[in-house]
């Protein structure tokens, strides 16, 4: 012991580091892409052949899917014409897509049949439908602008299906004299102001639209020339029945989830069957049923316009399945915002759309998307009742005897037309999100 | 675009149809101003929308000539597609006035679902394709293979009657559409596809190596195609039938559509040509149509040679010989009974 002491004694200290060493950098292999690399890529054995594997996998299908595409050929008449082209070119037996299909067909896939000197008509429709969604979707717009989302449904479809404006100018005020029953009738009773703001329109759009809009046109002829249903088609009837089933589903499904969580029986017992029963049935079964049996219930003759069907099955469908999603999220509320609604002297439509739905509807915001995005590419399933949508006329395409056996590069086309709309409506929904975050601010 | 088509079209509902009950299909077709009917959505020479978005075909061509004779004018005609589920629906509902949608006439569907077939526009028949590699040359030697087959057809039925009969085995893959049935068998998920004779020369006229694949000898099916009516309009459905025979019979007569407006200007020396153009008679008039009724139906689309000829016929890709569709007169089965 005492040794110790004395040579720590006789330490004496030569030299004492005053200030830090300057931080050297990391090892080479512990930083940059290298140790992004090394965590991510090759952290273990397993990775390391997994990541070998995924790359080739990658480099395999990039390899045979690229050059096929950029050697694409975008001018032809015909399938055969596709192929002198490539063979004169790249010589035989080599891949390459025969993109002119899409440049020949591009308005077909787009409009369907619609009258081809008309194509500004529904492409400025839905540009204003589109144009006038932005102050729902948007909260900074001033809200004067909402104006022209009323209006939006009724424009887009006129311009689309064109006839005399006046249709759409007296169902538009339809929805006005339910307005107006309702402001008139509200003082004396709440339950009476809501029949009547539901019974007047109807009983105004059976029995004195009709005649109206007849006068209205006899006295002041208004009208674009009219195109039948019939016409339309491509990714426009994708666009009108997605876009329609979305926008009528949502408030649907809302009733739906409140009507199954009501305390009154006959709503709520109503609500759950129509919910158990339409989400119980495949999409399908009910496009059938839009295209096959109505037609035997209804006097023959009757020409109910099938796409009109297929929208109110389609958003029938969507309805039920929003109004689960938005049910999960009136019950993710604590209940303590409902007594709170309640303790404020709010009454029920009051509470819901002051209290309860503002937050259950933001919590649900990722469900209805998600709901959204399914019912729209489910828009294609209307090929099986005979509708022409883009898939159904990538078959007609393929009938042709010019086309006949071509097949990846309408379905890549119709795959990203679908994709960019996806796409956008889930950023969107993120940026709501974000937007609508409360909780970590 | 949304609400306003569901109130619009139930306050129409009820004025449209009580419109339109109790009339006549030619009444109903005269007081729309077109004829609607229904086409497949899709089949190699037989219907197809060009990049005009006019529909062409061989069945296309046969609803344009009903909507000349009943209405004077072939562009009068609109056309529904249809799928195999849907046809006979649209058709007993009345959304279409006449189906033309490559459709086998047989006993149930003559009368179990109550339509009435008004003639055969092409005798079709079942067949098999394979590629050549494989070296078959008859059906029979087909035990154990597996059979791309579109479901709901009259050929899935027939393929199992076959098979049955000739007491070998085989395993189908089942398939929706002709496209797909394409992918499927160049891929090699089948060994044999099997579809009517027509979609077979129209299926392997498209393929990149068309030498590769043979079809087989062996027809194992009567597939007599045909326009179909709804029952309960015998009018209607004579309207349709004679149509068809007017057609044929103008092939048999040597009428064209280059010289049907020549013939039909006054009475020539043929009685019958004149009756058929009804220059002579009045034949047409007897079914509520005008006299030049089938002189229109010829002039807008030709005889029934023609028609084959340019849609399906051997100048065109499909390449089908007349076969058993050629005029009796040239060992064929198309036979129309006398305009008289």
């Amino acid at each position: 012991m005492s040794d110790t002491h004395a040579q720590t004694a006789a330490f004496q200290a030569s030299f004492v580091r005053e200030e830090m060493v300057a931080a050297s950098p990391p090892p080479a292999r512990d930083r940059g892409v290298v140790k992004w690399l090394r965590e991510n890529l090759f952290s273990s054995w397993l990775n390391v052949i997994l990541t070998v594997l995924g790359l080739l996998a990658i480099w395999w299908i990039a390899s045979h899917v690229f050059p096929w595409m950029l050697r694409g050929i975008w001018v032809a008449d015909s399938l055969s014409e596709c192929r002198e082209i490539r063979n004169e070119r790249y010589g035989e037996g080599v891949g390459a897509a025969c993109w002119a299909v899409l440049t020949e067909r591009w308005n077909q896939l787009m409009f369907g049949f619609y009258p081809q000197d008309l194509y500004w008509r529904p492409v400025a429709g839905v540009a204003f439908f589109v144009a006038a969604l932005m102050p729902i979707l948007f909260s900074r717009l001033p809200r004067w602008t909402l104006w022209f989302s009323a209006a939006a449904p009724f424009v887009a479809f006129w311009l689309i299906w064109g006839g005399t404006i006046w249709a759409p100018v007296v169902v538009a005020g339809g929805f006005a004299l339910g307005a107006l029953a309702y402001v008139a009738l509200s003082n004396v009773n709440q339950i009476a102001a809501t029949l009547a703001a539901i019974v007047v329109p109807v009983l105004f759009w059976l029995f004195a639209a009709g005649p109206l809009i007849g006068a209205l046109q006899s006295a002041i002829p208004l009208a674009i020339e009219f195109v039948p249903s019939d016409d339309i088609g491509g990714f426009l009837l994708a666009v009108i029945i997605g876009f329609s089933a979305i926008i009528l589903s949502l408030p649907l499904g809302i009733l739906l989830a409140l009507g199954r969580r009501s305390d009154l029986f006959i709503i709520s017992k109503v609500s759950v069957a129509f919910i158990e029963t339409i989400r119980g049935v495949p999409l399908i079964v009910w496009l059938f049923t839009a295209s096959l049996l109505l037609n035997y219930f209804m006097p023959p003759g009757t020409n109910f316009d099938l796409m009109l069907r297929v929208i109110i099955m389609v958003t029938l469908f969507a309805s039920a399945y929003i109004a689960e999603v938005v049910r999960g999220g009136l019950a993710a509320l604590p209940k303590g915002q409902y007594e709170g609604a309640d303790s404020l002297g709010l009454d029920y439509w009051q509470s819901m759309r002051l209290v309860i739905l503002p937050q259950a509807l933001k919590i649900s915001i990722p469900g209805i998307v998600n709901t959204f995005i399914g019912l729209f590419k489910d828009t294609t399933l209307v090929v099986f009742i005979g509708l022409l949508d883009p898939i159904g006329l990538s078959n007609a395409i393929r009938a042709t005897t010019a086309w006949n056996g071509i097949y990846w590069e309408l379905f890549i086309f119709i795959g990203l037309l679908f994709f960019v709309c996806c796409f956008a409506m889930s950023r969107y929904s993120m940026y709501l999100e974000r937007k609508l975050a409360r909780e970590h601010r | 675009m949304k609400k306003t088509v569901l109130l619009g079209t139930v306050a129409g509902l009820a004025a449209g149809g009580a419109l339109a009950q109790n009339s006549s299909t030619l009444e109903q077709v005269r007081d729309r101003g077109n004829l609607i009917c229904g086409v497949t959505t899709g089949l190699t020479g037989f219907s197809a929308p060009d990049a005009n978005g006019e529909w062409q075909g061989f069945d296309v061509d046969l609803c344009r000539a009903i909507a000349a004779a009943t209405l004077g004018d072939p562009n009068a005609a609109d056309f529904v597609t249809t799928t195999g589920q849907t046809r006979f629906s649209a058709l007993a509902s009345g959304e279409i006035d006449v189906l033309t949608r490559n459709t086998t006439w047989t006993y149930s569907r003559d009368n179990d679902l109550d339509f009435e077939f008004a003639g055969v526009n092409y005798y079709d028949g079942q067949g098999f394709m394979v590629p050549a590699e494989l070296g078959v040359t008859s059906a029979l030697d087909l035990d154990g293979a597996t059979v791309c087959i579109q479901t709901g057809t009259t050929t899935e039925l027939n393929l199992a009657d076959f098979f049955r009969a000739n007491n070998i085995s085989y395993e189908p893959v089942p398939i929706e559409t002709n496209a797909e049935a394409q992918q499927q068998y160049l891929a090699g998920a089948c060994d044999v596809y099997t579809t009517d004779a027509s979609g077979l020369a129209a299926t392997r006229a498209t393929f990149e190596n068309a030498d590769e694949h043979v079809i087989l000898p062996e027809i194992i099916s009567k597939e007599p195609l045909g326009p179909a009516v709804r029952h309960g309009d015998p009018v209607w459905g004579d309207i349709v039938r004679w149509t068809l025979n007017a057609l044929v019979t103008a092939e048999e007569l040597g009428i064209t559509s280059a010289n049907v407006m020549d013939l039909a200007a006054e009475a020539g020396d043929n009685p019958e040509v004149n009756r058929l153009l009804g220059t002579e008679g009045e034949l047409p008039e007897m079914l509520g149509l005008e006299s030049d009724a089938f002189a229109n139906a010829i002039a807008a689309v030709g005889n029934y040679g023609e028609i084959f000829e340019r849609n399906i016929g051997e100048s065109t890709p499909i390449g089908l010989a007349r076969g058993l569709n050629a005029l009796y007169t040239e060992g064929g089965l198309q036979y129309a009974p006398p305009f008289r």
